[in-house]
């Protein structure tokens, strides 16, 4: 099991943003997080990084627990987010933004890991010393991406990242995340809103409402399910 | 309601006019009180007269103004479009080298030029010294992101640290030089604790309040610091211990002495250019070698996205300090040097006013821009010079230049930002950072 939490709760101040959450992401997986805007996704994924933090329940993660592990140390244990909005640094070049993600990864990996990623998006290598601000929408979310993969994450997390995307590029960045895992074997916890996509795209799926976790199951079952239907597909793609 | 036109680039006369008697409008709402009454003195008794010609002339003068204003501002743009799209080739990063390399020149030569030219020397002094704090707080604001408006508490640290040290135990410059940086350093540590998780205004309200709490005390604690009368006869640094007397102590050597040179007061001065050439120098070098570790690149990520650089692991805590210790450092030994050259300071020299120049040569340079810190230092240290004819209307001159400068390059001198890793060096970057 790489990831397990169980019950747990986050809050912003006085609001109450998960109320008792049991997520699983076996090695290997692509699991996705759907809900509406507002559902607690993204708290969800921060609460691994402790921003906020668990204010009750577990999180273990390849087997230790890391619920009281402070942030910055959370990435060293092999966790790599892709934050919701991307957030590149937009006045670094692309190449500057690539090494930020290795920020504390053994330099000795970094040609290997730049020439890795330079091969899944050839379009940063014909960028490198451009202005990460200056790209596009799309480039810029296969940018963060990268970055995430600098760090040779085991487990990697993805807020969003078709918001806001042109369709064509919402389209590769779901192939990009499919190649990733059957290519690369890397566990994937994807959030999205984009319900259709990422349950076509993920083995299993949870759907988040209101802080709790009302449906879980293969992305097949949720695609099928009646309440998903209605909620998340009904009138979408 | 905003009838004044901002941003549209065809414009009928009708539109300019209409523009311009809209500003006319707004400086007769303003005019009466501040130009139109005037109180004058009359046996004692202050009566209230009105002068309507003079609050005519300002009117038409802001209306004419206005009106030239707005059509020159068309005229630049219109020609900014016309021209042709061609693939602009960014020539910035050479021009750059080589302004910058005509710089140095031209700074090592002037003392050559100017050795009878005491004023000259003393002005291009005072540039260094804004020219090095630049560079310092440049690491915080520049880089880092962090908006500092206390920064002359740490040159103030600097100062009175030698200052103190002096008085006390007798330590010279060269001595008092690297325990005064620690020591600013450490202030900056100590500031930069309860403000980590302020940003943006917040950060500049409690940095301000942090620079004048400094001067408060160095005014108050008057067993500590002499308060307003401040500390005198503080010895002038000395070239590997010659001093630049006239009359040194028997025994002894000076400088003049030493060579063999007829004693001349102008072999300090130039003395103290160098020194501070020197200082400034060393402190660009460290920086822009900084600015290429691992540690620079972190001040510059943090400045962009800071939720981003949480999330890639980084420390934003060590990172927004380290960032506040050395640029503190970097203040405290400009503050050494100042109390060295002046030989008195009082908390006088360590006013907001002084922060505030410094910010704006780091703004004015173009935030993070090394070479844009120099020019913008040429500018408001040389401007106010300049205006010392036009007296009572040289900050009205200063302030002037300010707005054109802000106009004409709103990001600042030299705005393009030199990467800190290159394409062909992939492989050599990989291994250090
Ligand atoms: N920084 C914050 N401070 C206070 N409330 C927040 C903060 N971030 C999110 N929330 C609240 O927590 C709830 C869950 O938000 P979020 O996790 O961002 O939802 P999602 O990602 O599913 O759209 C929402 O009600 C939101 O308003
Ligand atoms: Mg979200």
């Amino acid at each position: 099991m790489m990831l397990h939490m169980e019950g747990v709760h986050a809050h912003y101040g006085h609001i109450h943003a998960l109320r008792g959450v049991d997520v699983t992401v076996q090695v290997g997986e692509i699991v996705t997080l759907i809900g509406a805007n507002g559902a607690g996704k993204s708290t969800l994924m921060m609460s691994l990084f402790g921003k906020p933090g668990a204010s009750s329940g577990r999180i273990v993660f390849d087997g230790e627990d890391i619920t009281r592990v402070p942030s910055h140390l959370i990435s060293r244990r092999g966790i790599a987010i892709v934050p919701e909005g991307r957030r590149i640094f937009p006045r670094m070049t692309v190449m500057e933004n690539l090494l930020m993600g290795t920020a504390f990864a053994d330099p000795a990996n970094f040609n290997a890991d730049i020439k890795r990623v330079y091969a899944m998006f050839p379009i940063l290598e014909e960028r490198a010393a451009q202005r990460a601000g200056t790209l596009s929408g799309g480039e810029q979310q296969m940018l963060a991406i990268g970055r995430a993969l600098m760090s040779r994450p085991k487990l990697l997390l993805l807020d969003e990242p078709s918001l806001g995307l042109a369709p064509i590029y919402i389209k590769r960045i779901f192939q990009i995340i499919r190649e990733l895992n059957t290519e690369h074997g890397m566990t994937v916890l994807l959030v999205e809103q984009n319900a259709h996509h990422a349950l076509r795209c993920a083995h299993r799926g949870y759907v988040l409402q209101h802080g709790e976790i009302v449906l879980a199951g293969t992305g097949q079952e949720l695609l099928a399910s009646e309440e998903v239907r209605a909620a998340y597909l009904e009138g979408g793609h | 309601m905003s009838a004044v036109i901002i941003a549209r680039h065809a414009r009928t006369p009708a539109e300019r006019f209409k523009d311009a008697a809209w500003v006319g409008f707004v400086a007769l709402l303003l005019g009466i009180p501040m130009v139109g009454l005037t109180t004058v003195d009359q046996g004692g008794a202050l009566t209230v007269q009105t002068r309507f010609g003079m609050l005519g002339a300002f009117v038409g003068a802001s209306f004419v103004g206005r009106f030239i204003f707005r059509w020159i501002m068309d005229q630049v743009r219109n020609r900014r479009a016309a021209k042709p799209a061609v693939a602009k080739v960014d020539r910035t990063p050479q021009a750059i080298k080589v302004i910058g390399w005509a710089v140095l020149g031209a700074s090592i030569a002037l003392p050559i030029a100017f050795s009878e030219n005491r004023y000259v020397i003393d002005t291009a002094t005072t540039v260094l010294i804004y020219v090095m704090l630049g560079w310092g707080l440049n690491v915080v604001v520049g880089l880092a992101g962090l908006l500092d408006l206390g920064y002359v508490a740490f040159y103030a640290v600097g100062a009175y640290t030698y200052a103190l040290l002096f008085s006390h135990f007798g330590w010279t410059f060269w001595e008092a030089l690297p325990v005064a940086g620690a020591m600013a350093a450490t202030f900056g540590i100590l500031l930069g604790y309860p403000i980590l998780r302020l940003r943006g205004d917040y950060l500049a309200i409690v940095t301000l309040g942090f620079g004048e709490i400094i001067r408060v005390i160095l005014v108050n604690w008057t067993e500590l610091s002499n308060g307003p009368n401040g500390i005198g006869s503080i010895p002038r640094p000395t070239l590997f211990g010659l001093p630049f007397d006239r009359n040194p102590t028997e025994g002894t050597q000076s400088f003049a002495t030493f060579f063999g040179l007829e004693f001349s007061g102008m072999h300090r001065i130039i003395f103290l250019y160098y020194l501070i050439l020197v200082l400034a120098l060393l402190t660009n070098v460290f920086v822009s070698r900084l600015r290429k570790l691992p540690v620079g690149r972190a001040w510059e990520a943090l400045r962009e996205d800071e939720i981003a650089c949480k999330a890639m692991g980084m420390n934003v805590t060590n990172v927004k300090l380290s960032a506040f210790a050395i640029g503190a450092m970097l203040g405290g030994f400009a503050g050494v040097f100042f109390a060295a050259r002046q030989g008195f300071i009082s908390p006088e020299s360590f006013t907001f006013t002084e922060s505030a120049t410094i910010l704006a040569i780091v703004v004015l340079g173009g935030m993070g821009s090394q070479l844009g810190v120099v020019l913008a230092a040429l500018v408001l240290v040389l401007l106010p010079e300049l205006g010392r004819n036009f007296s009572e209307y040289r900050m009205l001159l200063f302030g002037t230049a300010m707005v054109l400068i802000m106009v004409w390059k709103p990001s600042g001198l030299l705005a393009s930002r030199e990467p800190t890793i290159r394409l062909n060096k992939a492989t050599a970057a990989g291994g250090q950072s």
